[in-house]
């Protein structure tokens, strides 16, 4: 079971963290934290990619010398990921700005408490 | 002309760019460029559609040859849905000018989501598509918020929170899908993924993850709630665009990841897989409903109506029969012809009356004939009346379920028409048979009341080209389920 555990570090590690990201996403009711949370679980997925690009044993496809060979094309991919995620979390932000200058609060439940109102 | 697939991506972009830069010469320049761009897209989305009728356009991007490059592969399915976008988005482009918002940033955005939307329908590449979900769902979270109240931004928030989980998980399920086969594009996936066996655990993890995130997108029950919060806290321009087009689109992605990447064996070795589906398509179409018949807003009411309505295509897609396939794709055409058409009309209601509420509904046919024509035509049309294009979708997806055997199913879709015509008819009483409190009311521009109007007939007509539609659909389903 420890051994188990032990050679799929990587994976116990994203898993920890998806986890901790999804928690603080649904269940924190400071904005700004869901959104801090939403990054880490996004990360946690980069993370897998990056953990699945190497290859034990695995070789160059051109050298034909055996090095230590990680695969490019998820790096890649992850790259594009981050663009998007940088976004998301840019936007995420500027509407945290709107609703803090229309209702003066970051709080999920003061600002259920003003929405009603309204 | 194999450069189409390629151009409909490209053409709105240039046109958002060139919509942002002319902002920043001089304000107020968005409109004539994005109906320009839209009109240009028409054009070229009816020309791909042309070609995809003599079977299915490739299009190498960047002469990286598949499986290592990017490619783009429309058939006769896809290419409705890049039609669909562009006649929408053009019909919403012309009424978007009186109702407003009329910004630069605006017409940018909404090319954006064109942009976003194509491309979901056009690539063959699972990373690809989780890119242009993104840009879909970033320049729709910006969309929501283009509404003047704090309400939108919150809404817009929300929708942004549940979005990104939903995608985040089918980034995940891209990543075992890789681990396991080691490629994206998706006709080689198909051929790996067979060879590795549908019943291997990573196999099974990647369809949950990916199906799973795209249920969010498309609003199944229980993980719709971003989607009336959204569509309520939207300008009314907003809501018809992304209620017609935002979901439609993701549900097109959901038939491609189900059919083309994981294949009908996949369903058939996996009978869980099957059920899982069925269940979240009944569960949709009857919550969905009986959630509508207890709004008190129009715009709440549409929204809900919505997450019923695609409970009927993921129940086509458990079925997995030709018929129910043929009627799914009817109905996401027409629905979104319905849906945003009913959106519009309920910005002109609004605009010419102020009402939001069904209660305030009363005697709305002397306050704004148009508008409680076409609002009628319309809800009739959602219920299935025929000879409304609503009607088509569902007797196909009906048809093609007990065709598979899925009794259940059928009796769900019955079930649901009823409620429908309920939550309808109860708004309806109120616009036809109840006298009005006062008889004032506010002009609507002729632009927005020629597009509703428009978009009524659209209704009607459509169904004259449903059966000769079903017969050039059936060799791209039958390729679909082979």
């Amino acid at each position: 079971m420890i051994e188990a555990v032990l050679e799929r570090s990587y994976y116990v590690v994203v898993l920890a963290l998806a986890g901790i990201g999804a928690y603080m996403t649904i269940g924190d009711r400071h904005l700004v934290k869901k959104v801090i949370g939403l990054n880490v679980f996004q990360t946690a997925i980069f993370l897998f990619f990056i953990a699945a690009a190497f290859v034990d044993g695995g070789s160059p496809p051109l050298l034909s010398a055996p090095a230590p060979y990680v695969s490019p094309l998820p790096h890649v991919l992850i790259l594009t990921a981050i663009v998007v995620g940088v976004s998301l979390t840019a936007v995420a932000l500027g509407l945290i700005v709107r609703i803090y200058n229309r209702y003066g609060t970051m709080h999920e439940d003061t600002l259920r408490e003003l929405m009603a109102d309204d | 002309m194999t450069d189409l697939p390629a151009l409909v991506v490209a053409v709105p972009l240039l046109g958002a760019v060139l919509t942002a830069a002319a902002g920043l010469i001089r304000s107020r320049t968005g409109w004539p460029i994005a109906l320009l761009t839209a009109l240009v897209q028409t054009v070229a989305a009816l020309a791909l559609a042309r070609l995809t009728l003599d079977g299915p356009v490739r299009y190498v991007v960047g002469g990286y040859t598949a499986p290592y490059g990017i490619e783009l592969v429309v058939d006769l399915l896809g290419a409705s849905m890049v039609v669909l976008i562009a006649v929408v988005t053009l019909g919403v482009v012309a009424v978007a000018r009186s109702l407003g918002p009329r910004s630069n940033t605006f017409f940018a955005t909404v090319l954006l989501l064109v942009v976003g939307l194509t491309g979901m329908s056009v690539t063959g590449d699972v990373f690809n598509l989780y890119v242009f979900l993104e840009i879909t769902g970033l320049s729709a979270y910006a969309l929501v918020a283009a509404g003047e109240e704090g309400r939108s931004a919150v809404a817009a928030l929300k929708y942004l929170i549940v979005g990104t989980v939903g995608a985040s998980l089918y980034l995940l399920g891209i990543g075992y899908a890789y681990v396991a086969t080691g490629t994206l594009n998706m006709a080689h996936l198909a051929d790996e993924l067979a060879v590795i066996g549908y019943d291997a655990t990573l196999v099974q993890a990647a369809f949950g993850l990916m199906v799973v995130g795209l249920f969010v997108k498309v609003a199944v029950f229980p993980i719709h709630t971003w989607q009336p919060t959204a569509y309520a806290g939207a300008p009314d321009t907003v809501s018809a665009l992304i209620s017609a087009l935002v979901s439609t689109v993701a549900a097109y992605a959901l038939i491609r990841i189900v059919f083309t990447v994981f294949t009908v064996e996949f369903l058939v070795t996996n009978p869980a897989a099957r059920a899982v589906l069925l269940a979240a398509s009944a569960a949709s179409i009857v919550a969905g409903s009986v959630l509508a018949v207890r709004q008190t807003e129009i715009k709440r009411l549409l929204a809900y109506s919505s997450v019923s309505q695609y409970g009927l295509v993921v129940g086509a897609i458990a079925v997995a029969t030709p018929t129910a396939l043929t009627g799914a794709a009817i109905h996401l055409v027409g629905h979104a012809v319905m849906k945003g058409a009913l959106f519009l009309v309920a910005g002109l209601i609004a605009t010419a009356t102020g009402v939001r509420r069904i209660d305030d509904l009363d005697g709305l046919v002397d306050r704004t004939p148009v508008g409680a024509a076409t609002f009628g035509v319309l809800a009739l049309a959602m219920v299935g009346v025929p000879p409304a294009i609503g009607f088509v979708g569902k007797w196909f997806v009906a048809l093609g379920a007990i065709e598979g055997g899925a009794w259940g199913l059928a009796v769900v879709i019955f079930a649901s028409t009823l409620l429908t015509l309920a939550y309808f008819l109860r708004a309806l009483e109120r616009v036809f048979v109840r006298d009005a409190p006062s008889k004032e009311r506010d002009p609507v521009p002729w632009v927005h009341r020629v597009t509703v109007v428009v978009a009524a007939v659209a209704v009607i007509a459509l169904t004259l080209g449903a059966v000769e539609y079903a017969a050039l659909i059936e060799p791209t389903i039958g390729r679909l389920l082979a």
